[in-house]
């Protein structure tokens, strides 16, 4: 049994999506677990065969009991291919994505010359592979287990975490110019919200700053490789949950916002996956919608790092000698003072700053 | 499109985006957004649904005038094709 949570300690089999003698690769889905959170999809994290299963559907065990015996990559009996090896034609860029994305580039359409696949098919591909699977019948998470679940983790952030915080407020005019001319060109199921365009410099500037990026586990930082945004969602029956966006600096800004929408559709529906609740490596919550102007966050352990946004709001704005009216976005960070100083937390929100004025280049 | 088969279209997509929402409670004047406590991406999504099911298109820059239950079926019975080919516009 997995760990879907900070805090989780038990999970109750819901159902097996394999079989015994069926062949699973990495990233499949093979079993549904409720936690305190809801129906979470359980995925393998290496080739093989199921040999066994150890649970049956409804037995609720701690986390760690082993639910299933499945023979590995070295002995089983199709041979596995590194993606470089297939033969596809592929940029180079596109295969180094698509081994950071953990996809084979062999499944890939390809839309480049002669078919070749590109990077940009190898984010498509990235986006449409967290579609939630269809015709599971799904239960709500009780809102009081998600109430216990939530106050666990929130204590535990506040009694082990000192927290500092910091904030400032951005000129979002060159952002919210770029996202109006480019709405005005697509159509009305690709539009952009702003929240994709603040998530993408977040996630640029995690990477700029690679100390509010990561986990705190055994007393010490242990920085994370890729950026694996989480993104606080509200539940429309109280709750909430953090579910990440894998890879989110790599995604296009297109390709973050259908990630985005998929997110909050499966959040509020059910079908989120255990690598989406368990890896965020840093969280974005956002409340500009409920009219907030700043968000002073608690972290979401054992991440180091929350980063906090309020409303978009036109605001006296001082440009050059005038004062002008501009849209200004409030943006926070609360930090885990055992990682990242002031110093570092500030040039992190300085990074946002100088991201969001490049809109383009997102 | 009729008043009656807009408003009907409209609770259709409400009920996807907001399923325990029982539209006949609704006051048609006040904004959906609270009312319901929409948020943006639900919002959006509400228009995407509609947009799917009515055909109507919608630009960002009318978002504005779709804020209450009144305004969106006013808006999709004068932007639907097929009332505009009815009336003779």
């Amino acid at each position: 049994m997995p760990s879907l949570g900070a805090d989780m300690v038990r999970g109750r089999l819901v159902e097996w999506k394999v079989r015994p003698g069926d062949a699973v690769r990495r990233g499949d889905i093979v079993a549904d677990v409720e936690t305190d959170k809801g129906v979470i999809e359980v995925e393998v994290f290496e080739d093989g065969v199921v040999e066994e299963l150890l649970l049956q559907e409804g037995a609720e065990v701690p986390v760690g009991t082993p639910m299933a015996r499945i023979r590995g990559a070295a002995e089983a009996t199709w041979p596995t291919t590194p993606p470089v090896a297939t033969g596809v034609r592929s940029s180079p860029a596109a295969r180094k994505l698509a081994e950071e994305l953990g996809i084979d580039v062999a499944r890939v359409a390809g839309t480049g010359p002669q078919g070749a696949v590109t990077r940009e098919d190898v984010e498509r591909e990235a986006a449409a592979a967290s579609a939630p699977g269809a015709g599971v019948e799904r239960t709500s998470p009780d809102s009081a287990r998600m109430r216990r679940a939530i106050a666990a983790t929130m204590t535990r952030s506040k009694r082990e975490i000192p927290h500092s915080y910091l904030g400032t407020a951005i000129d979002f005019g060159p952002a919210a110019a770029w996202l109006a001319e480019e709405n005005a060109r697509r159509g009305i199921e690709e539009r952009l919200l702003p929240a994709a365009l603040l998530l993408k410099a977040v996630a640029l500037a995690a990477r700029d700053v690679p100390e509010v990026n990561g986990l705190w586990t055994d007393g010490v930082f242990h920085p994370a490789e890729a950026v694996h945004l989480g993104v606080a969602i509200s539940l429309r029956g109280g709750g909430l949950v953090a579910p990440a966006i894998l890879h989110a600096d790599r995604l296009a800004v297109g390709a973050l916002m259908v990630g985005l929408r998929d997110l909050v559709r499966r959040a509020r529906d059910g079908g989120l996956r255990g690598s989406e609740m368990t890896g965020g490596t840093l969280t974005v919550t956002n409340l500009g919608d409920r009219g907030v102007d700043q968000v002073y966050g608690i972290i979401h352990p054992p991440q180091v790092a929350l980063v906090g946004v309020g409303r978009i709001a036109e605001r006296a704005w001082v440009l050059g000698r005038e004062v002008v009216a501009r849209p200004v976005v409030e943006v926070t960070v609360a930090a885990d003072h055992r990682a990242v100083d002031g110093h570092r937390a500030g040039l992190f929100l300085d990074a946002i700053v100088r991201r969001l004025a490049d809109p383009g280049a997102l | 499109m009729t008043t009656a088969e807009a408003r009907a279209a409209l609770e259709r997509a409400l009920l996807r985006i907001a399923p325990e929402v029982d539209p006949g409670t609704l006051d048609p004047r006040a904004s959906l957004r609270e009312q319901i406590d929409l948020d943006s991406m639900d919002m959006l999504n509400l228009l995407i649904e509609i947009h799917r099911t009515t055909g109507v298109d919608i630009p960002e820059e009318d978002y504005p005038k779709l804020g209450s239950l009144e305004e969106c079926v006013d808006y999709l019975v004068a932007r639907d094709p097929t009332t505009r080919e009815r009336s003779g516009a």
